[in-house]
């Protein structure tokens, strides 16, 4: 029986098509993909995606125990109240998930980790934090809702109390904030401004409907998915997993080797891989003709060898086929995609597409 | 609920067939089908002149969820294709019995029409799905 979100029920009175993701019964869309998609890019939307994880790490240790657990240094959030997005490692240097940690406070930290992954997460988790003096509680009767698009923290702030706005307005980009029991972040996953909202599920109905008043739309992980692969974001599971160097998966900005004494998980392991150069890298890939690309197209490298598209899909903002490939790191700026037999050539980019609403290639 | 039009033919694999009024036929996919892959983005259709028999692939229907081959619920020449799929792929959600057809055919044997399901068989198929 797969689970659902305290959301679950106006999901379906507004006529969610609803998938299993990750054990979780979630909206994919509520008609139409594409228009939300283009909602999200020219105004703003919502997301329940209250199925990811919400792990609370405390105690005196939990500043080392993090240091040690990611490959990204936690000592960068010098205040509270930043957030560090960071791979976490295995010994081998694969990415076990990807995730963002927010700094609440001394000794208390937030990490929200993705759904497909929660339960060798949590495994994996319990089984580091025994060494440290800290503790790890995986925060459960919470709704996540991620408010996203140019419109979007207008509309959240209206939708809240005024104490909650006044916080939520004074909020950089990457900074989260404690109010009242809710939890505002300024992150995202759709390359558009934007909060992500985590609040006791009591609450939830009453918020989502509010939202909807300020003229929010409802947006299923369709369009979560073509609007993070338009920003260029990976996508556990495919992007990347355990057997995949942050290295090799566009990663290695998240990657800290500058404190040597920092010996975090996978640390030899990258650092033996760096020695030695890094074979691939994560690119974008843009289609020259009509078409669309898709995940495990190979893609073909003349004089320099082959790669496999990762994520792909259909751009609705820029109309053409997009994807991620990981190909050599020899490869230069153009390829073969073999789609049904046909090599049909691709630009090849950085792995970014579109923020916050404009074409950045 | 999906529209099923009960003057059409139907395929197993979701397309509908309509003889027009010179005894041609015209080939598209179902509602049921449209709903079930979303957004359309692409399509690739057969070349005029192309000759396809019953079941031969003839083309792809792209959302942006899935790529989904077309089959030819008849055998015969194709003698048109609708062009304006290629820049109005989205014609096929919006009207998949009008404006998101996909190609005409020369019936080859008019008896594979009677292979095809009826609206109502149709219906029950999609319905144990």
């Amino acid at each position: 029986m797969a689970k659902q979100t305290a959301l679950y029920a106006i999901h379906q009175d507004s006529n969610a098509k609803i998938v299993d993701f990750g054990g979780w019964d979630m909206p994919l869309h509520y008609g139409s993909q594409i228009d939300e998609h283009h909602h999200v890019r020219q105004k703003a939307g919502m997301f329940d995606v209250s199925h990811m994880t919400t792990v609370d790490i405390e105690g005196p240790q939990a500043k080392e125990f993090l240091r040690h657990l990611l490959a990204n240094d936690i000592n960068k959030l010098a205040v509270p109240g930043k957030a560090l997005y960071s791979g976490m490692l295995n010994e081998t240097g694969g990415v076990i998930d990807d995730l963002i940690t927010y700094y609440r406070g001394e000794n208390s930290y937030r990490m929200v980790v993705n759904a497909s992954t929660y339960e060798k997460d949590m495994v994996w988790l319990n089984k580091q934090i025994a060494n440290f003096d800290a503790s790890l509680v995986h925060r459960e009767g919470l709704t996540t809702l991620a408010v996203q698009g140019p419109e979007a923290r207008q509309a959240a702030m209206a939708a809240m109390s005024t104490t909650m706005a006044e916080k939520s307005a004074e909020l950089g980009p990457f900074f989260c904030a404690d109010v009242d029991g809710w939890f505002i972040a300024r992150t995202g996953y759709t390359g558009e401004d934007g909060f992500e909202i985590t609040l006791p599920d009591s609450a939830a109905e009453a918020y989502w409907n509010a939202l909807l008043e300020q003229g929010v739309a409802p947006c299923g992980l369709g369009c979560r998915d073509t609007l993070r692969l338009e920003a260029g974001m990976n996508l556990y599971g495919s992007d990347m997993d355990e057997s995949i160097s942050p290295l090799e998966a566009n990663m290695g900005w998240t990657v800290d080797l500058k404190d040597e004494q920092r010996d975090f998980i996978g640390r030899s392991a990258i650092e033996a891989e760096k020695a030695a150069g890094v074979k691939n890298k994560l690119v974008g890939l843009v289609l020259e003709g009509k078409g669309v690309l898709r995940s495990h197209q190979k893609v073909i490298i003349p004089g320099v060898g082959e790669g496999e598209i990762t994520s792909g899909s259909f751009s609705p903002t820029l109309k053409v086929g997009i994807a991620m490939a990981r190909v050599p790191t020899a490869t230069a700026d153009s390829a073969l995609v073999e789609v049904r037999n046909k090599q049909l050539p691709v630009r090849v980019i950085k792995a970014s597409f579109v923020r916050n609403g404009k074409q950045v290639f | 609920m999906s529209d099923i039009p009960s003057e059409l033919k139907y395929s197993k694999e979701h397309e509908w067939v309509r003889i027009d009024d010179d005894g041609k036929a015209i080939v598209g996919i179902t509602d049921h089908a449209q709903e079930l892959l979303g957004d359309m983005v692409y399509v690739e259709l057969p070349e005029v002149g192309d000759n396809v028999a019953t079941e031969d692939e003839t083309g792809v229907v792209e959302s942006v969820k899935a790529a989904s081959d077309i089959y030819a619920p008849v055998s015969g020449e194709i003698i048109e294709v609708n062009e304006e799929l290629a820049d109005e792929p989205e014609n096929i959600n919006s009207e998949p019995y009008e404006s998101g057809w996909l190609y005409k055919l020369d019936l080859a044997n008019e008896a594979d029409l009677d292979e095809l399901l009826t609206a109502d068989e149709y219906a029950e198929l999609i319905a144990d799905e």
